[in-house]
């Protein structure tokens, strides 16, 4: 125990005396949530929109004042003719355009199905998924409207559920919490026992009597506590900053939180076991864990959305699961009994990555 | 069981290492006795690491037998590991960490008390005449001070024995004559030395040296017996007579 105690206060001593990375390890996760929360976001305000009505009639300048009257587009400019629109595109002006066509109001009077033709700029294909989106929900819900008071007809009510505003932040704070977790457990402590064995250090702690498994608990023990640091950071900031909810109990999200953490751990000692030196460390951390934890988790890509094959590797990825969790408990206020399932996957990964490094560790000593 | 070691600290019979079919240890068998210098002497590439590697524990033996300390290396590493001094070529301490935190990390591993912590701390800062060091991070001490602190704290413990991995690689000569001042003084105060070396003239300062070919001992004797034997001036000729074959 007392070998125990002098070789974790050596290991404090290493983190406090490496300022810089101390500053990167505490500074990065705040920036990150700070850049996510208000610089990268889906929602989009003011897009350029320009309209090409062909019949004006009250029905076209009707819908016409409700889009532009949303917070989501900007008018900027009325179009006369058809040309006129690639034109504005191609100046880089315009996000979208929207041209009804000839006698709009008869025709819908007449029940004849008048046309709304909605061209977006498809460079950036998610901003032009989102507008074509917003206008066609402005469109039906005026024809629904409008329906409504001629006939019966059918009505559509729809509402965003546990985000009503839409907000980035719900979405990006959950998956911050993920990859800062996972980078700091895992990539720390495996850069931190690389470099024990490039040094030469490792060598002489195995010559003497500190059993190997002190050794990795008193790695472990300082990035648990660096990593729940952290983890605390964000959600402060999430939830005072941005006013994000913590919807479900607080000490099951901590718990899940912690199960995360170790098995960030394990693979970050696994990772060590296998590796010699700092700079492979590193490396195989970044590739093997950092990349697939933000394009597999459903951290940025919707997991739906990706081809079948990884969508299959994304249920070997710790991080999928926790996302899921993290994001039930904090937004939607889930129970802890309705996330059993990925809380036990989530377990069950956690002792797996234990077990096979702290055997992996154990054969480098034979 | 603590075998009753009489006057040897280290005994190795017939000990074997293999890495599938090449063999790094061939078979070899040596007895250390208390209080000497015994050189390990071999190229690069001999088996010496090797077979340090299995007398402190690193590795296990494919057969034979090693008595370390008056324990069994494969069945009481434990036992072994808390009576052995070691210390490798790299000199490995930890950069970031001072003078005295190197030394009480290493007092504290291997589970020497507080109070003694303190004492040995001041002592061996003493000896080494590092009062002005003291508190300065390791990373920024020249390598002949980094030597001299990492052999101290592998004797942190007292061990019986203590085993230094070529301990003079890469450092001047007048450290290196320094270096073994120190090595001299701690066998007079009655540890015994186990020390691998490739400069064969470290050779003479030994009591015994054993020189590894290939992964088997080929000589083992005084350094005078050895130059006698194969009629030659100095350990370097003996060295290259026997790695000639």
């Amino acid at each position: 125990m007392k070998a125990f105690l002098a070789f974790l206060k050596k290991e404090f001593y290493h983190i406090w005396r490496d300022p810089r990375s101390l500053l990167i390890l505490i500074g990065m996760p705040m920036v990150q949530v700070i850049l996510f929360g208000f610089a990268i976001t889906n929602e989009i305000v003011d897009a350029k929109i320009a309209i090409l009505d062909n019949s004006k009639d009250e029905v076209t300048q009707e819908i016409s004042n409700k889009i532009l009257s949303s917070k989501y587009f900007k008018l900027f400019e009325y179009l006369t003719d058809k040309n006129q629109i690639e034109k504005s595109f191609k100046k880089g002006k315009i996000k979208i355009a929207i041209i009804f066509e000839n006698d709009f109001s008869q025709k819908l009077n007449r029940n004849e199905n008048p046309q709304v033709q909605i061209i977006a700029d498809a460079t950036d294909p998610n901003t032009a998924t989102t507008l074509i989106n917003y206008v066609s929900s402005i469109v039906f819900d005026y024809q629904s409207k409008y329906l409504k008071n001629k006939s019966g007809g059918l009505n559509v009510v729809s509402k965003m559920e546990y985000n009503p505003g839409l907000k980035g932040v719900y979405l990006f704070v959950p998956g911050i919490i993920t990859v800062i977790l996972m980078l700091i457990s895992a990539m720390m402590t495996s850069i931190s026992i690389a470099r024990e064995k490039e040094k030469g250090t490792m060598e002489i702690l195995l010559v003497s009597p500190i059993k190997p498994l002190m050794v990795i608990v008193g790695k472990v023990v300082p990035y648990i506590s660096l990593a729940l640091v952290n983890a605390v950071t964000i959600l402060l900031l999430g939830v005072f900053v941005f006013g994000l909810p913590i919807r479900g109990s607080l000490p099951v999200l901590m718990l899940e939180i912690i199960i995360f953490i170790i098995t960030a751990l394990g693979l970050g000692i696994f990772i060590s076991t296998k590796v010699e030196t700092q700079q492979n460390a590193l490396l195989v951390s970044l590739m093997g864990l950092l990349l697939p934890t933000i394009i597999l988790s459903g951290f940025i890509y919707p997991i739906e959305s990706l081809p079948e094959i990884l969508q299959y590797i994304s249920h070997i990825i710790p991080a999928k699961w926790f996302l899921i969790i993290l994001r039930d408990i904090m937004i939607k206020g889930t129970e802890f009994r309705f996330i059993i399932k990925e809380t036990l996957i989530l377990f069950g990964m956690m002792t797996f990555f234990l077990i096979i490094s702290i055997k992996n560790y154990k054969i480098r000593l034979e | 069981m603590k075998k009753d070691s009489g006057n040897y600290i280290v005994e190795v019979e017939n000990l074997t290492k293999k890495f599938g079919s090449f063999i790094a240890v061939d078979n070899i068998s040596f007895k250390v006795k208390k209080g000497e210098i015994f050189g390990f002497l071999g190229a690069n590439g001999a088996g010496k690491t090797t077979a340090m590697k299995m007398l402190t524990g690193l590795l296990n033996p494919s057969s034979g037998k090693a008595i370390v300390a008056g324990w069994n290396v494969e069945t009481n590493p434990d036992k072994v590991k808390l009576n052995i001094g070691y210390m490798s070529q790299k000199f490995s301490l930890y950069d970031d960490l001072r003078v005295n935190e190197n030394i009480r990390l290493y007092a504290g591993i291997y589970g020497l008390k507080r109070s003694e912590i303190k004492i040995k701390i001041n002592k061996l800062i003493g000896e080494l005449g590092m009062e002005n060091l003291r508190k300065k991070l390791v990373g920024d001490l020249p390598l002949g001070w980094k030597q001299k602190l990492a052999f101290a704290i592998s004797l942190v413990h007292e061990p019986p024995v203590v085993f230094l991995d070529e301990p003079t690689s890469g450092v001047d000569p007048i450290t290196r004559r320094q270096f073994w001042e120190m090595i001299y003084k701690a066998s007079s105060e009655g540890t015994t030395i186990f020390v691998t070396t490739h400069y064969l003239d470290e050779a003479e300062y030994c009591t015994r040296a054993s020189i590894m070919v290939d992964g088997q001992i080929k000589a083992l004797d005084t350094p005078e017996n050895l130059k006698n034997r194969f009629e030659v001036d100095n350990m370097q000729e003996v060295f290259v007579k026997l790695a000639r074959g």
